[in-house]
């Protein structure tokens, strides 16, 4: 196979496909009557334009953060982990549980701990079974993973609806989270505060975003449990050849995938609504699958594709309205940008490498022989 | 009402819901035969749903509504061809990408067309397909046990329900009695096999991927505009992914499959009718579980709670010519 | 008078980018004759192949069949032209019949039952006329190896092929099948047929063939009769220069027993045994070499002391027993308990390809605290410095740490497992086909390390699908035939015929239980 320069492959190669993306995108804004460029600058500045944007825009991005990293641990192990939707819904509802144990609570901090630990437990455990039994029936996890995003939404309506509404209320919804529970936002931490005057709805989690993204990249680079999960994600008969069980890898990254997930639910449930709705993750989920492909599989990438999808979340909000644009554009920019980084990266390799040697791309030369 | 006629009455949904299921569970039979790995079943459904809907209530005629049905479905599936076959690219993200963009697509285009929030006009008339009445349905309905159930359950669905059923043995046919069938199989199984044997290994992976877009494009345009009254957000609502898992129940066999998505239909059926379900079972069950009821047949399938099921040995797989 | 030879190629090239595949390729091969093709990997017999089969279309150059000169863009034209191959990895599905393998592609229209009747007749026609009987209704799976085969030849001939190329037959035979292979490659021979047989194994040169070409890196080196050469000088033309065939080695010292196997017993994942009780045992300081055709449970042996697959019986290493089949049957406790395993297939199991070499260096004893920086990370930089001390000790080239494995040539990757194998000085050394896909000047080196490390006092059990191998390293040899050890010999006291026979499951001797 072509060997592209390693700065091209790691940079080149998504910015590339995000390119397509963005052509493909605007050529179906023009199918549907509209105007690109404007929707390209409704975007920028309804996103990027003010500090109030920027509440927004980070706060989508922690979401996707989370969510990003669940899928990159997941497909690092060549599992397929789709139910991110499904754990952070299920996160979710950790979250209102443990928060709603205590009539209130001390400090945000001691609220935070408690509502992250149940959110992580939540969503590992949605994840723990079909990852059981990808590893003890070979059940493809693609498959089990999507059907568990359909049970999680029938489990939180039946919560909701018959377990956690609070009496004589008519929406679908938890009890407000006590006070005590409410996380610091951007607007409230000092010294941020002069940048965002106005609430918005990035807080803190943020950080832990951040902290969790640089966590996974040691995890996976520098520990054993990482070299593992590598090693098991690119070959599983070398991987049992080396010792490595099967099973315990399946389990211990599905956990860790859908705890990472769950600990979105921190950010939206907690963070932002202040009790759990239906939907709470709004799509959050399958996002994560497009940031983890862009950004690579790798922790920093999907920090930048995040960010990206962020911007794009909070533009698409800003397009829905102020244009007459639907918000499901943004699904559609989701999908192109999944299908050129994910499934069409050969076709984006194959221009590239034909930009980058005016012949055919030459190959190591031994190895390529021994082939012939 | 009386627990036959009850009984009936889901009997007669279950036929009515199994039909996208069987379409859809038909195309993928002849994708996984022929090695490629086909998620996007729900995208092309609903992609088809969409046109077939919009087309039927612009042009008023219901053919040209399912025409465009296909031809939408034709589309995903050529997109999904290229980038598995042509360009070897992963076919289970290819499958993901495309369900998004059919998801985020067919609200645009129909919000673009008709404004109505993403929905396309209700159907009537001939926009729709109506249901046909089988040739002595009057006179068998005295007959007892039998009559109802012809007249209610066999008789009164729309054409597609029938082509649908009809498709069953066509499809096993195809598959093992002509020589693209016997082609087909071997191309999911050993594709240096057909190569060798002068056989391009590309075409008929592609014929098969466009097999696949025509009977997903029959899966959704019988949904806009039969089962329903036209296009709504979502509509396909996992049926994609079900008859996936109706499939590898049947393990990827014809007839088995029919029973398979006769299975799926009647557990939805069954979610319409939970004061049947409460009288059979003499307990409340919440709306919800019945609701989840497929999707979890579908885990217990996969969990090979039903069989081990082996897929043909060169699915998911590009084919690269052995050098 | 001469007649046209069956096949002709003029100045044949083919280059991969800068890799010059072929270059300048000239052969002639006549009409009736069995001619072989050699060469070491690498020296571009696959390409040519492909090009004659259609796979690749040749940079410059002719072909011509019959003396008419062919375009053969696509496996099609090949076939039309009278060309078929059998490949080394037979191109059968599976789950169909044989009838329906024969005439896949060579269908007699769109109906398939009609097509199927009259395929069958034919079938039972060339059968008869090639004695390549085969069961038309049998599935393929069910199907002997040596019976596969033979359907290979047959969907050949029932394309009318005058010209068959088989490209390393005998790899997966016993010699028993082998022979029948000869007698049936005769038979074709005697009814006007031309063969080309590749292959990279001397004797079978000297036996069939009627004259042989020798390929080198790329181009044609020679083309002899085979009555006027000898495999000395075949070797020669093959590597350029005159090569040891066997390994210089002082006599076996063995000490006390280091390894123990009684009554070992694998079945494999759909229940079928495939190690029907073996017993023997390995003393330090000495090499057992296990011979056999692939397929006859050698594999399992491997991978079941290997730690990848469970097994009943009892092992013994050093005194103490392992565990078979329970929690502590796995790659972890077997290394642990001083079992090193340089496995058959180093692509798929040996390495990782897309992982670097340094990350390659410590695979299988990435639990090693000395590889820990602290309790919680692993210390990168150390690891790499160790391996490329390693990757220089061990003549791996280039010896550059952060390259992907993938991008080292066979003989290298082979050395970079040798070498994270071989330097935890194990108790007992696994390594199954130590030299496949290996050049000549590394199997060299490979044959000196392990003969090294038996004098260093180690254990080795070898196993390998070359008996000049065998032959070469074993201080004992030990045939394994459809599960069973069919016997035990002194490398010194035997012969190639004698082995053979044990290998096809002949039993002499001193049969072992």
């Amino acid at each position: 196979m072509t060997k592209l320069p390693n700065w091209a492959d790691i940079v080149l190669v998504p910015l590339v496909s995000l390119l397509f993306a963005a052509i493909i995108s605007a050529l179906v804004l023009l199918a549907i009557g509209q105007d690109p460029v404007a929707a390209m600058n409704v975007m920028v500045t309804g996103a990027l334009g003010s500090p109030y944007g920027w509440g927004y825009t980070l706060y989508y991005t922690t979401s996707f953060i989370f969510t990003g990293l669940a899928v990159t641990v997941s497909f690092n192990a060549r599992l397929f982990n789709i139910g991110g939707e499904g754990q952070a819904q299920m996160g979710g509802l950790g979250v209102a549980l443990v928060l709603l144990s205590l009539p209130v609570w001390p400090h945000w901090t001691v609220a935070l701990v408690a509502a992250a630990l149940g959110a992580a437990a939540f969503g590992a455990a949605w994840a723990a079974i079909p990852a059981y039994l990808q590893a003890r029936r070979g059940s493809h996890i693609v498959i089990t993973t999507i059907m568990f995003n359909y049970i999680a939404a029938a489990v939180i309506v039946y919560m909701l609806v018959d377990v956690l509404r609070p009496p004589r209320q008519m929406e679908p919804a938890s009890a407000r989270f006590p006070e005590g529970a409410a996380l610091p936002t951007l607007h409230d931490i000092p010294g941020l505060s002069l940048i965002f005057t106005r609430e918005v709805p990035a807080n803190v989690t943020l950080f832990i975003a951040l902290v969790a993204a640089f966590l996974v990249w040691v995890l996976l680079w520098r520990t054993r449990l990482g070299y593992q999960i590598r090693a098991f994600g690119q070959s599983e008969p070398a991987a049992r050849y080396a010792g490595i069980d099967p099973f315990r890898t399946i389990m211990i990254t599905m956990l860790i995938s859908g705890g990472l997930a769950g600990l979105m639910a921190v950010n939206n449930v907690m963070g932002e609504a202040e009790k759990l709705v239906q939907n709470s993750s709004e799509g959050a989920g399958f996002i994560g699958i497009a940031v983890a492909l862009m950004g690579r599989n790798h922790p920093f990438g999907v920090l930048v594709a995040a960010f990206l999808f962020g911007f794009l979340y909070q533009g698409g909000a800003e397009l829905g309205l102020w244009t007459t644009i639907p918000i499901e554009m943004r699904i559609v920019v989701q999908g192109l940008v999944i299908l050129f980084t994910g499934a069409l990266d050969v076709m984006v390799r194959m221009l590239l490498a034909r930009l980058f040697f005016r012949k055919p791309p030459p190959e190591v030369a031994v190895a390529a022989r021994e082939r012939a | 009402m009386g627990f036959y006629a009850d009984l009936l009455q889901i009997l007669d949904s279950t036929l009515r819901l199994s039909t996208p299921l069987l379409f859809a569970c038909l195309a993928g039979l002849f994708s996984e035969r022929a090695g490629i790995f086909d998620i996007g079943l729900e995208g092309k459904m609903l992609i088809a749903a969409m046109a077939s809907g919009a087309v039927a209530a612009l042009t008023g005629t219901v053919w040209m509504g399912l025409g465009a049905g296909i031809l939408a479905s034709l589309c995903l599936a050529a997109i999904h061809g290229v980038a598995s076959i042509t360009f070897r690219g992963n076919q289970l993200i290819s499958g993901v990408a495309l369900n998004f963009l059919a998801s985020g697509i067919t609200v645009l285009v129909a919000q673009r067309l008709f404004g109505q929030g993403g929905r396309t006009p209700a159907l009537s008339g001939d926009a729709r397909f109506g249901e046909i009445v089988l040739p002595l349905t009057e006179t068998l309905r005295p007959v007892p046990v039998i009559g109802p159930f012809y007249a209610d359950v066999v008789s009164g669905h729309a054409l597609l329900v029938y082509v649908a059923l009809l498709c069953v043995p066509l499809t096993w046919w195809v598959l093992f009695g002509t020589r693209f069938g016997l082609r087909l199989r071997a191309v999911g199984e050993n594709p240096g096999a057909v190569d060798t044997a002068g056989v391009s290994v590309i075409r008929m992976r592609y014929t098969a991927v466009l097999i696949t877009g025509i009977l997903c494009g029959f899966a959704g345009a019988y949904m806009a505009t039969a089962l329903q009254a036209g296009f709504g957000k979502e509509m396909t609502a996992g049926r994609g992914y079900i008859a996936l898992a109706a499939l590898i129940f049947a393990k990827w066999r014809p007839w088995a499959a029919l029973w398979a998505c006769l299975l799926f239909g009647f557990f939805q059926a069954l979610a319409l009718r939970p004061d049947v379900v409460e009288n059979v079972l003499t307990v409340k069950v919440p709306v919800p579980a019945l609701d989840a009821l497929p999707y979890v047949l579908t885990v217990l399938v996969l969990a090979g709670f039903v069989g081990k099921a082996i897929p043909p040995r060169a699915g998911g797989e590009a084919y690269v010519k052995e050098r | 008078m001469t007649t046209n030879p069956a096949i002709e190629l003029r100045g044949i090239s083919k280059a991969f980018g800068p890799v010059q595949a072929n270059s300048d390729i000239n052969l002639r091969v006549e009409r009736g004759t069995i001619h072989g093709i050699i060469g070491e990997n690498g020296a571009g017999k696959s390409t040519l192949m492909s090009i004659l089969y259609g796979f690749y279309k040749a940079d410059a150059g002719e072909i011509l069949i019959g003396g008419q000169p062919v375009a053969i863009p696509d496996s099609q034209a090949a076939i039309r032209a009278g060309i078929g191959m059998v490949f080394q990895h037979f191109k059968l599905v599976q789950n169909f019949t044989v009838l329906e393998n024969v005439v896949l592609g060579a269908e007699d229209g769109a109906l398939l039952r009609p097509s199927l009747a009259k395929a069958r007749k034919l079938l039972a026609d060339l059968a008869r006329d090639y004695e390549l009987e085969v069961d038309p209704d049998e599935v393929i799976e069910e199907l002997s190896v040596g019976h596969q085969q033979r359907v290979e030849i047959l969907k050949a001939l029932y394309r009318q092929a005058d010209i068959l190329i088989l490209d390393e037959p005998t790899g997966v035979l016993t010699p028993a099948e082998a022979d029948h292979l000869f007698r049936i490659l005769r038979g074709l021979k005697e009814q006007g047929k031309t063969v080309v047989l590749i292959t990279h194994k001397l004797r079978e040169i000297m036996e069939i063939t009627d004259a042989v070409s020798v390929m080198r890196r790329g181009e044609m080196v020679a083309t002899v009769t085979t009555a006027e050469t000898s495999p000395e000088q075949l070797a020669e033309l093959m590597v350029g220069r005159k090569v040891l065939l066997r390994v210089d080695k002082t006599p076996a010292a063995p000490g006390r027993t280091v390894l123990e196997v009684e009554n070992l017993r694998v079945s494999d994942a759909d229940g079928v045994e495939r190690v029907k009780g073996i017993s023997f045992s390995i003393r330090a300081g000495e090499i057992l070499g296990i011979a056999g055709v692939a397929g006859n449970g050698q594999s399992q042996l491997l991978e079941v002391l290997g730690g990848i697959s469970p097994a009943t019986g009892t092992v013994r290493v050093n005194g103490d027993a392992i565990d078979l089949s329970g929690r502590h049957s796995n790659g972890q406790t077997r290394r642990a308990r001083g079992i090193a395993h340089v496995p058959e297939d180093r692509q798929h199991l040996g390495l990782i390809m897309d992982f670097m070499a340094w990350e390659n260096v410590i695979f299988g004893y990435h639990h090693d605290p000395a590889y820990q920086k602290n309790r919680l990370i692993m210390d990168n930089a150390g690891i790499v410095r160790e391996a490329q001390a390693k990757m220089k000790r061990f003549d791996v080239r280039p010896p550059i740490p952060t390259l992907q494995a993938k991008s080292f040539s066979g003989g290298n990757q082979q050395k970079i497992v040798l070498a994270r194998e071989l330097e935890r000085a194990p108790d007992l050394l696994l390594v199954g086909q130590p030299t496949r896909g290996v050049d000549i000047g590394a199997i060299e080196f490979i044959h000196q390390r392990l003969i090294e490390l038996r004098d260093a006092g180690k254990a080795v059990l070898l196993v390998s699908v070359e008996l000049d191998e065998i032959l070469s390293l074993s201080d004992r040899i030990a045939v394994m035939f459809d599960g069973r050890i069919m016997g035990e010999r002194d490398p010194a006291a035997t012969n190639e015929r004698e082995l053979g026979l044990l290998m096809a499951g002949i039993a002499g001797e001193g049969a072992a239980a």
